[in-house]
């Protein structure tokens, strides 16, 4: 097999058909205005007539002669009786008639100035103009040569005109319609010199050609007709068209040939129109749609072509593909992040071409023989092969039968479609496919069971869960992409991601507490214990055990098991997440009463705790140093144990929570009780002062809303109030404050609403207020300004809402809910308005950002030349860590306090921005504005 | 030509880059130096009020013509990008 390039395409242009080319290019002329006869067979000159191809197999082409799939259609044509404009072509004509003149047809400019915007159309293509600058260009042209009262050329007075919605021109002063027949007139009155000033080549596009007076047929395979079951035929949308086109244009000319009065002719001449009209676009604006006799819309020309649904969008861009697969995912602990688990039955149909050569030729004659094995589903899972493709292309399928004659028969240059076998290099995705994340090359792992499996720290570049999501893979076919994938795509290679200079991939939820659990404060664990928290991992030895001096029992500190997996030289020094202080200078570093300062020398953690900061997803700091200083196999080997490690902790520890662990005491309940009700006492002496009119007014607010304002403040208080007071009786011992604490899952916040009080509801960052007529609930007397009236709820979601306050949850709730409703379709539209202005943009070798033409965009990507995925939150290098490589812990002297700027939680806010989009709607609504892009920016 | 022609130099303003003529030469210095040809380069319109700033100073500038321009970056301090005048 040998390719090579015969013939290279330079360019292409588009242009228009002239009459005598649609009649040159025709089969037939069509006269007749309908399909088949009674015996079924088509007229001869009708719309089905077999000069214009077929579709029935058996019956041959009566113009070339071929048979169904060799025949790739002819074209016939429709004599039109008169005229009638092109809609694709109105606003062309429009501006040719504005900027002409209307008697003689010359370019309303002088001369000069036409020559001088010639030079400038050659100067702007030498300089590398493209189309839409010359477009534009010549928009300006004619601009300039429109609304001119007299031609310069011949003095005739000019006569404005209007376009009458789709296709009628009308001259403004005495309302005289032209007729498509005036127009082309017109038009074929433009000199061609002029029209090359208005951006039109008259080599291959004259004007007039705009106005049809030959209508084009497309051949029968563009629309075929179907045979329903009863037997009769059902016509494509087009052909119905084309039948109202013809018999209008058979009447139209029997009317006109008999001398029919004006009147009459001109309606069948506008109907005429309205046909053409539809037939090329069924949704142009200010006419009634064509319509099926069931009503629906016709289906025609444009609206093949045009939108999500179109021949664009559905069929060239978005192509269907072979050797995928789809189905459920589900989690997978024990893999590495690297590994995809596919199950054996797609495994049995998945396949990767092998050349057979001199020295695999017996390996793959095995593999052959055994056949595709289609029924065993079972482990262990050993690979067949389902199709043999001989050296002259011909393609064998492999059954069970001839399993063993086709292994005989194999030759050096045949290719064998093997089964896939763990190791194998897939591409793995999940829709939507928002970032390059979105879509990362994994090691095929073949198991037993129905589902793709993968490791879940994989779950937050996917944006994944298991609540029934599905992804697909693809298997690559070819060492070059194989190649390419496992350098650039695997799931190791994409740790740090480039939306934000850190780790994207990382231990969450359970492996965030296990983490805790081992190393918090540093817990001992007897022989047992240790050796099922080690056993996990493989290839790592037990460290030297401590020897406790009273009991003389051997032990391990958690700190100790956690050490083994960190590389050697490996320093670094950090806040933990769980860290109470609230500024620098309160940390006491090495001494922190939460062990919330972790220090970690040689490899050795010297102290503090591991959690979210250290190990998460896009805040882990010692996973972001890792992955940048040894390497993404290192990391990838890091996440893999730690993950292990954690379990195991969290396993030996045992961990579980429910809403019982937000039981708080009696004593507690009532003083948040009291709490609360002080602060609406508070709020309810505030509305009796503004009734008053004591209350005191806030600069730059009315009195109103100074009210509103010192209200939401007390409440926000009681609120607050009521959350630390609840806090105080929960301690560090309660498993959803570890949680919280150790940035798991679930907040303070989340705890303080399900212990103590909901708090104020809002809409639109305001009280409550709509409704009834003053009042949100008929509950509440009219004009009740108290906390109640207005969506506070004083209970817990534990103690439960009262039936008020949970209908204002509920309208605060519809909120949250609107808005991402709106935010994912209208990031969605935006991110596919983007992607559409850069997908042709590319980075150069010399470090240039350039298009598909070779034009520089940028001078420098980014302008500094810096890959994103490789900074430190965005920054080309991490000074503070510098310093520290080279002072050592001094340099802890003089770094800055600049936690602030740098923002501890980088990509903590796209995370969220995530999840919003995660929880609703699933970017399903994302496609929901199906707006065409090209249209004209007017 | 002097700088009352236009109505505001908006070179003066903060958020405007320098815009900077280059001569000929130096326009051909800095296409040999980035190994790129003219048509290459980015646009900027003769229209551009940049531009016009920069007509008010060094008399008509024709199409063809390099502008070189400084601006603050927040990745690289300062950047220096090129564009070729073009008609508009």
């Amino acid at each position: 097999m040998t390719y090579g390039i015969t013939k290279r395409i330079g360019s292409i242009k588009f242009s228009c058909l002239s009459p005598e080319e649609i009649r040159k290019m025709s089969a037939i002329k069509v006269i007749t205005p309908d399909t088949y006869d009674d015996e079924g067979y088509p007229y001869s000159g009708g719309l089905m007539d077999p000069h214009m191809g077929v579709i029935e197999p058996g019956i041959r082409c009566k113009t070339c002669g071929c048979k169904v799939d060799e025949c790739p259609g002819h074209f016939g044509h429709i004599e039109l009786a008169l005229p009638v404009i092109h809609v694709g072509f109105i606003k062309d004509i429009k501006m040719l008639l504005e900027s002409t003149c209307c008697k003689c047809g010359r370019l309303m400019l002088s001369p000069e100035q036409i020559k001088d915007r010639m030079d400038s159309m050659e100067k702007m293509e030498e300089l590398g103009g493209g189309t839409i600058e010359k477009k534009l260009f010549t928009k300006d042209t004619a601009k300039d040569a429109s609304g001119k009262a007299v031609c310069p050329y011949c003095n005739e007075t000019q006569i404005k005109i209007k376009l009458d919605k789709p296709t009628t021109f009308r001259e403004v002063e005495d309302n005289h319609k032209l007729t498509p027949k005036e127009v082309r007139e017109r038009l074929e009155r433009i000199p061609d010199e002029d029209l090359r000033a208005l951006g039109i080549d008259p080599e291959t596009c004259r004007p007039e050609w705009m106005v049809l007076t030959v209508l084009a047929v497309p051949p029968v395979s563009v629309r075929p007709s179907i045979t329903l079951e009863a037997g009769d035929k059902s016509e494509d949308d087009l052909t119905h068209k084309l039948v109202d086109v013809l018999r209008i244009n058979q009447r139209l000319r029997e009317n006109r040939d008999a001398g029919a009065p004006q009147l009459i002719v001109e309606d069948l001449w506008e109907l005429l129109q309205y046909h053409v009209t539809t037939y090329f676009d069924n949704q142009t604006s200010g006419i009634p749609p064509a319509r099926h006799r069931s009503g629906r819309p016709l289906k025609t020309l444009e609206q093949r072509l045009k939108g999500k649904e179109g021949r664009f969008r559905s069929n060239l861009s978005g192509k269907r593909v072979n050797f995928s697969a789809r189905t459920v995912i589900s989690p997978d602990p024990l893999l590495s992040i690297n590994d995809v688990g596919v199950p054996t039955f797609a495994a049995r149909e998945l396949t990767v071409p092998l050349r057979v050569n001199q020295y695999n030729i017996e390996k793959v004659r095995e593999i052959v023989r055994r056949g595709p094995m289609a029924d065993k589903l079972d482990f262990p899972y050993v690979p067949g092969a389902n199709y043999v493709i001989r050296a002259d292309g011909r393609k064998i399928r492999i059954t069970e039968r001839n399993a063993e004659e086709v292994a005989e028969g194999l030759d050096i240059g045949y290719t064998v479609e093997r089964q896939l076998i763990d190791g194998d290099v897939v591409l793995f995705n999940r829709q939507p496919s928002l970032h390059r994340m979105s879509m990362m090359a994994h090691r095929v792992k073949v198991m037993e069971g129905k589902t793709f499996r993968f490791n879940l720290c994989v779950c937050p570049p996917y944006n994944a869960d298991f609540d029934g999501d599905e992804m697909n893979l693809h298997v690559l076919q070819s060492d070059e992409a194989r190649a390419e994938a496992r350098i650039i795509m695997q799931v190791q290679e994409n740790i740090l991601s480039p939306r934000y200079g850190g780790p994207i991939i990382g231990a969450i939820h359970d492996h965030i507490t296990g983490a805790y659990f081992l190393t918090h404060n540093n817990p001992r664990f007897n022989a047992e214990e240790a050796a099922n928290i080690m056993f996990k991992l493989d290839d790592v030895p037990m460290p030297e055990p401590f020897i406790d001096e009273t009991t003389g029992e051997k032990y391990w500190t958690g700190r100790q098991l956690f050490s083994t997996i960190l590389p050697k030289g490996f320093n670094t020094s950090f806040r933990a997440n769980i860290c109470q202080c609230t500024n620098r200078a309160e940390c006491k570093k090495g001494n922190c009463p939460n062990d919330g300062y972790v220090i970690i020398r040689d490899g050795e953690l010297k102290c503090g705790t591991i959690d979210v900061k250290a190990i998460g997803n896009s805040k882990g700091k010692i996973l972001d140093r890792i992955a940048r200083d040894y390497g993404s196999e290192r990391a990838a080997q890091f996440i893999n144990q730690v993950t292990r490690l954690a379990l195991g902790a969290l396993m030996n520890h045992g961990f579980s929570t429910g809403i019982s662990d937000e039981d708080i005491p009696q004593e507690a309940l009532l003083q948040i009780g009291n709490n609360t009700n002080e602060h609406i006492d508070k709020v309810t002496a505030l509305v009796d002062s503004y009734r008053s009119g004591t209350l005191q007014q806030m600069p730059g607010r009315s009195l109103r809303e100074t009210l509103e304002v010192s209200v939401m403040k007390e409440l926000g208080e009681a609120r607050d109030e009521a959350g630390d007071i609840a806090g105080k009786y929960l301690g560090m011992d309660n498993p959803a404050v570890i949680m919280a604490k150790a940035g798991a899952r679930g907040s303070m916040l989340n705890l303080s609403q399900m212990a103590g009080c909901v708090g104020q509801q809002a809409v639109r960052g305001e009280r409550l207020s709509r409704g009834y007529w003053d009042r949100t609930l008929s509950h509440f007397e009219k004009g009740d300004l108290g906390a109640y009236a207005r969506g506070f709820c004083s209970n817990s979601y534990k103690s439960g809402l009262t039936p008020t306050e949970f209908f204002f949850h509920a309208m605060g709730g519809r909120e949250g809910l609107v808005d991402t409703a709106v935010r994912t379709s209208r990031s969605g539209y935006m991110q596919r308005r983007l992607v559409s202005a850069l997908e042709d943009l590319k980075l150069t070798s010399d470090g240039t950002v350039r298009n598909t033409v070779g034009t520089v965009v940028q001078f420098k990507y980014g302008e500094d030349g810096v890959d994103p995925a490789k900074t430190v939150r965005g920054k080309a290098i991490d000074l503070d860590d510098l310093f520290f490589e080279v002072f050592g812990d001094s340099a802890e002297d003089f770094i800055q306090d600049n936690e602030k700027d740098v923002g501890g939680d980088y990509g903590s806010l796209e995370k969220d921005e995530m999840e919003y989009i995660e929880e609703e709607g699933d970017g399903e609504d994302m496609d929901d504005l199906d707006i065409d892009y090209d249209g004209g920016g007017e | 030509m002097a700088t009352e022609n236009i109505s505001f130099n908006v070179l003066t303003h903060c958020l405007v880059p320098e815009h900077h003529l280059l001569s000929q030469e130096e326009a051909q210095a800095v296409l040999d130096r980035k190994g790129i040809k003219l048509e290459q380069l980015p646009k900027i319109r003769k229209s551009d009020p940049g531009v016009k700033v920069l007509e008010s100073i060094h008399g008509p500038i024709e199409e063809g013509r390099v502008i070189k321009i400084v601006r603050k970056s927040r990745t690289a301090q300062e950047f220096v990008a090129y564009r070729l005048v073009t008609r508009g």
